[in-house]
């Protein structure tokens, strides 16, 4: 990913603001420039919740480039309890105690680096739920 | 040192990764006595960070739990700093990701701190003193870092990774006070005990130079000087905290200053993690939060190579009870853990 497209993304994959339409309520997320519903673009900001259920996900093991010495690692589906879903790594995850419905929360985590000498690039993934507060 | 303003803590919290590296899997590696070792340091495991962890993921887990007990919105932090001696960038600072992640930006002081192990305590300071001279409303003092020790080193078996973050206010505002800042004071001397130069991966150190006349005469020093300055006895105090770079060198100081095993055992965390570096002396001070009463003093001492101590005293206030509960507590994340082996230890730290 390059500099000006990771900056331009903190927003929503670090804080995860996504949008609300004002004219039909769907919420957009990752943001886009029109309602991918209804075509208006009349939006308020809406955070995604912390916490979610896994309700799909499949366990990487030959990855894209860039990822060689990451595996195996989760990608999944976490469903809100508005029915939004989303696509998200679950990480700190042993693979034998993955389960659909199981619940997951967000924390902040490094996704890739660009070489030695590139950004770091962080977002926020999922995690099981440490603790019920 | 006394701020003009009283300042108070408003919010803390800490974050621990869930993963531990027996001193038992690294003593097999390199044939040497995991007794022995565990005898000597007073170490049975430490923490260590998942691949996808370092000290600006650490920072920003701590700097949250922070904020969810001081309930404070981010926008009204004038300053995050983090203190940390494994920061992710050479040139670029951990401070901006944290204060962007936790959407504490734009109108805000950022930078990072470096003191070996009291880099977290000397943010504290300075948070304290941007607070206790009206400049800004909250500051938000983070500790945190993914130590790493050679491999074979004695510090192998005990650089740990973890952190914690500590929100300080005025007492003049903050409704639900946690403890107020009495005083502090600062001993600093230049002592090369520990170092790490330039592009180095791994510190030195130079072995029995970093008993007497580094750890203990800083921490010892610094600890009777803020009690001169207060008037205060061991006795007076129902807590101390002193940096833990192993199980023997705090137990010992704590002795000398005449300090019962009581008073330092709830925030003796050191077996269980290892040495958090900069999150060290604040994280076995999160953990004396977690259980401390109203009219509680507490002493924290820090400690960091090259060398220097901080100590700071302060007395438990109502608002402790109340916001307690609202993020995890230290003892949670030591008891929620994951063993790994030398081989996935490596693969995770980057080492293979
Ligand atoms: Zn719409």
């Amino acid at each position: 990913m390059s500099v000006p497209r990771y900056w331009r993304n903190i927003p929503q994959r670090v804080r995860m603001e996504a949008l609300k339409c004002k004219s039909c309520g769907k919420i957009i997320y990752p943001p886009r420039a029109k309602c991918i519903y209804c075509g208006k673009n009349d939006f308020e900001c809406y955070t995604i919740p912390e916490k979610g259920r896994l309700i799909s996900f499949s366990i990487i093991r030959h990855p894209p480039i860039g990822f060689e010495h990451t595996t195996p690692y989760v990608v999944g589906i976490i469903e809100f309890e508005n029915g939004l879903r989303i696509s998200s790594q679950i990480t700190d995850v042993d693979i034998n105690e993955l389960k659909i419905g199981m619940e997951v929360e967000q924390v902040f985590r490094k996704v890739s680096e660009d070489g030695k000498s590139g950004i770091i690039q962080y977002a926020i993934k999922f995690r099981p739920i440490f603790q019920n507060i | 040192m006394r701020p003009i303003i009283d300042v108070v803590i408003s919010g803390w919290g800490s974050y621990i990764p869930i993963y531990r590296l027996p001193v038992e899997e690294v003593a097999r590696i390199w044939g040497t006595s995991a007794d022995h070792i565990k005898q000597e340091l007073l170490i049975y495991e430490k923490s260590v960070a998942g691949i996808d962890e370092d000290v600006a993921t650490i920072a920003v887990e701590a700097a949250k739990n922070s904020l969810k007990r001081s309930k404070i919105n981010p926008n009204e932090l004038g300053a995050v700093f983090v203190g940390t001696e494994t920061k992710p960038y050479a040139v670029k600072p951990t401070g901006t990701i944290v204060a962007e992640a936790i959407g504490a930006t734009p109108k805000i002081l950022a930078a990072d701190f470096e003191f070996a192990c009291k880099a977290g305590t000397e943010c504290l300071q300075c948070c304290i003193a941007l607070v206790g001279s009206n400049m800004i409303k909250y500051g938000m003092a983070i500790g945190a870092d993914v130590a790493e020790g050679a491999p074979a080193d004695p510090l192998e078996y005990s650089a740990g990774s973890g952190g914690t973050a500590i929100i300080v206010g005025s007492k003049n505002y903050e409704k639900e006070p946690v403890a107020l800042l009495e005083g502090s004071v600062s001993y600093v001397t230049d002592t090369p005990d520990f170092w790490r130069r330039p592009k180095e991966s791994y510190p030195s150190h130079a072995e029995a130079f970093t008993g007497d006349p580094a750890y203990f005469r800083h921490t010892i020093s610094a600890a009777k000087l803020l009690m001169e300055e207060l008037g205060l006895r061991p006795s007076d105090f129902k807590y101390a905290i002193f940096h833990q770079p192993n199980g023997k060198f705090p137990l010992k100081a704590a002795k000398i200053l005449g300090f019962t095993r009581e008073q330092v055992e709830h925030g003796f965390i050191v077996p269980y993690i290892g040495n958090l570096y900069s999150g060290s002396s604040m994280t076995g001070f999160s953990a004396i939060l977690d259980i401390a009463m109203p009219g509680d003093r507490i002493l924290l001492v820090s400690y960091g190579s090259g060398a220097g101590s901080d100590a700071f005293s302060f007395i438990v206030q109502d608002g402790i009870i109340t916001k307690r509960d609202n993020a995890p507590k230290v003892m949670d994340y030591i008891k929620k853990k994951r063993k790994i082996d030398y081989a996935i230890y490596c693969k995770i730290r980057g080492k293979i």
